[in-house]
């Protein structure tokens, strides 16, 4: 009992936490005008400014305020880690579904595929995607180079490294519910292979699902920064938490103020959203309750 | 046994040689290509030379017949040239792969020194201060991002309290003491990233044994806490850990390439890197295939590992 009340506990603190980052993210273009700054204006004169009145925290290496570009890079950052980790969730259910349902060669063939991109060394395969020329792939010049790709494409890159989990956790249930009696009930009435893994197995999945995602949130925000911060993800001028790390490293024996504070946050709202999956494991599974 | 051994080989082989045209057909896929750059390089190259010079290289035909025309340079010894390093890619490779091997394994040899311990003693006293103490620290590990952490490192004790290199490497002939202080940041860096997980799966791995019918049994015969945990507990609850540490070899790579980059450190990490960055494609492409076959061969010692650890592993359709 007294272990139930802190695991909620720890899901309301952890909760709280990202709810109010989310909040002070998206509140950005606020704070723009009550401080009356723009977070990509550029301002030579004013470079490495100390905390004042009007910059808060000060001015990075190009003048511009470091409140302003941690808050729109705390939108940027947060909304690549959940839509990716829901993309990344969606994958994995999908193949992990097909597997558990229907078993045999199809499930030795699609989990010997998800073992293999398991076994791989993701970051370097991860940073050759980054890298490599849209417009060889036949898209057109006008949309490879267009702002938005970068953060269309750090989405879909990290995502990719996230549905292994997702996929080997529905597998495992799926294979398990299958034989259960009101699966093969539904079997004998004729329903649709589709109807039974979307109506009769999914529904059953939903916890397990909702925790492998949350834990792998944080996991897609560390690596996100980390494509960004080597220059191979969200693309200055807009603002990442990982991408206000690039320069900071020639910085530090300067400012090492700059380098601390976009590292601090994705340090918060990581370890948030690994308590919070942590807590929800718990309090969703009552095998694990002890 | 064996023939779950050669199943097991023939898998690992089918996906290095999958990932070799994957790999293959993403270098093709890198922003600029050869000829351009030897445009680029010898402005009296007319389009009509490019041209020739494609047929020549081979580069008009279609990936698939390239790829089959690189296995067979490749599996003649010849593994091209690196422009990067000016020198075979053999030759670029062989000092990276040692120094990464000096890296990763102190630091796995000074991670797993400290988590097994660390996991076995909050894992055999659940729900305490202790644990949750514990836990909140290796949460912390896994959550820090390893390369904040290294630029954290070389802040505190490069910059504020100048007493250890920022670079991996010491400039000339540093001797051994030399050497070890270089790789002081850098080992530390990858013990703090990983020290977390592996803490958590001992843990994990400790609490789950613990509940074992025969761990009821030890207590109930009336076995002191201390020898149900180091004697009977111990030897099982390892054999799982031994596994997920040998499968986070890729993780442990990734942990690399960052902590190597950051640190000047020339090893497998930053060549990968760095040939990339560069548009060395064939350094890269080898550098890439080499990479994935040691994480694959890992992850098979892994497996065979656990099946000839533990027993009760039927080694047909077994689950995991």
């Amino acid at each position: 009992m007294i272990s139930s009340l802190k695991q909620h506990r720890l899901i309301a603190v952890s909760g709280f936490i990202l709810l109010t980052l989310g909040t002070i993210a998206a509140a950005a273009p606020l704070a723009e005008v009550l401080l009356g700054l723009d977070a990509n204006q550029v301002d030579l004169f004013n470079r490495f400014a100390p905390p004042d009145s009007q910059h808060i925290l000060g001015t990075d290496e190009l003048g511009r305020d470091v409140l302003i570009r941690l808050l729109y890079g705390g939108q940027v950052s947060l909304l690549v880690g959940l839509i990716a980790a829901v993309a990344a969730a969606l994958l994995g259910t999908t193949i992990g579904l097909i597997a558990g349902y229907y078993g045999g060669k199809v499930d030795a063939i699609m989990m010997r595929f998800t073992d293999g991109v398991i076994s791989l060394p993701l970051l370097p395969l991860l940073i050759v995607l980054a890298a490599i020329d849209l417009e060889k792939l036949g898209i057109p010049e006008a949309i490879a180079n267009s702002e938005n790709v970068s953060l269309y494409r750090i989405i879909l890159i990290v995502a990719l490294a996230g549905w292994t989990t997702v996929a080997r956790l529905v597998r495992g249930a799926a294979l398990s519910l299958r034989e259960r009696d009101f699966v093969l009930a539904a079997i004998a009435y004729g329903a649709s292979p589709f109807r039974i893994m979307a109506v009769h197995i999914l529904p059953n999945l939903l916890s397990p699902i909702i925790v492998a995602t949350t834990l792998s949130v944080g996991n897609i925000i560390l690596l996100e920064s980390v494509l960004s911060f080597l220059g191979l993800g969200i693309q200055p001028p807009v603002a990442s938490w990982g991408n206000m790390l690039t320069n900071a490293q020639e910085l530090i024996w300067s400012t090492p103020t700059l380098a601390i504070y976009p590292g601090l946050l994705i340090f918060l709202t990581v370890i948030a959203f690994n308590f919070l999956g942590d807590g929800l494991q718990d309090a969703l599974d009552p095998k694990k309750s002890r | 046994m064996i023939g779950y051994s050669l199943e097991r080989l023939f898998h690992s082989a089918i996906v290095i040689i999958v990932m070799s045209f994957v790999i293959y057909g993403l270098m093709g896929l890198m922003p600029g290509d050869p000829i351009d750059l030897m445009i680029s390089a010898d402005p009296k190259l007319t389009p009509a030379d490019a041209e020739h010079l494609r047929t020549l290289y081979g580069l008009d035909q279609p990936i698939f017949q390239r790829y089959i025309n690189w296995l067979g340079t490749v599996f003649q010894g010849d593994l091209g040239y690196s422009r990067l390093f000016a020198q075979p890619v053999l030759e670029a490779i062989a000092p990276a792969l040692f120094n990464t091997v000096k890296l990763l394994g102190l630091a796995i040899i000074l991670s797993l020194l400290i988590a097994l311990p660390v996991g076995i003693w909050a894992g055999s006293r659940p729900q305490t201060k202790t644990d949750y103490t514990i836990n909140l620290l290796a949460f912390s590990g896994i959550s820090i991002p390893p390369f904040w952490l290294a630029l954290l490192l070389i802040i505190v004790f490069a910059v504020l309290l100048p007493i250890l290199p920022a670079s991996g490497l010491p400039t000339g002939e540093g001797g051994f003491w030399e050497t070890l202080r270089h790789l002081i940041l850098p080992v530390s860096t990858i013990v703090i990233a990983s020290i977390g997980g592996h803490t958590r799966y001992m843990r994990a791995s400790m609490i789950e044994t613990l509940r074992q019918d025969y761990i009821r049994t030890a207590v109930a015969k009336g076995a002191s806490p201390r020898r149900v945990v180091l004697s009977h507990a111990l030897r099982n609850a390892l054999i799982p850990v031994v596994t997920i540490i040998a499968l986070d070899f890729g993780a442990l790579f990734s942990g690399a390439l960052i902590t190597e980059t950051i640190f000047s450190y020339p090893g497998m990490g930053k060549l990968i890197f760095d040939s990339i960055m560069g548009n060395d494609f064939n350094l890269a492409l080898v550098a890439l295939l080499f990479a994935t076959f040691l994480t694959l061969i890992g992850n098979l010692l892994a497996d065979l590992a656990y099946a000839w650890l533990d027993p009760r592993v039927s080694y047909k359709g077994r689950e995991r």
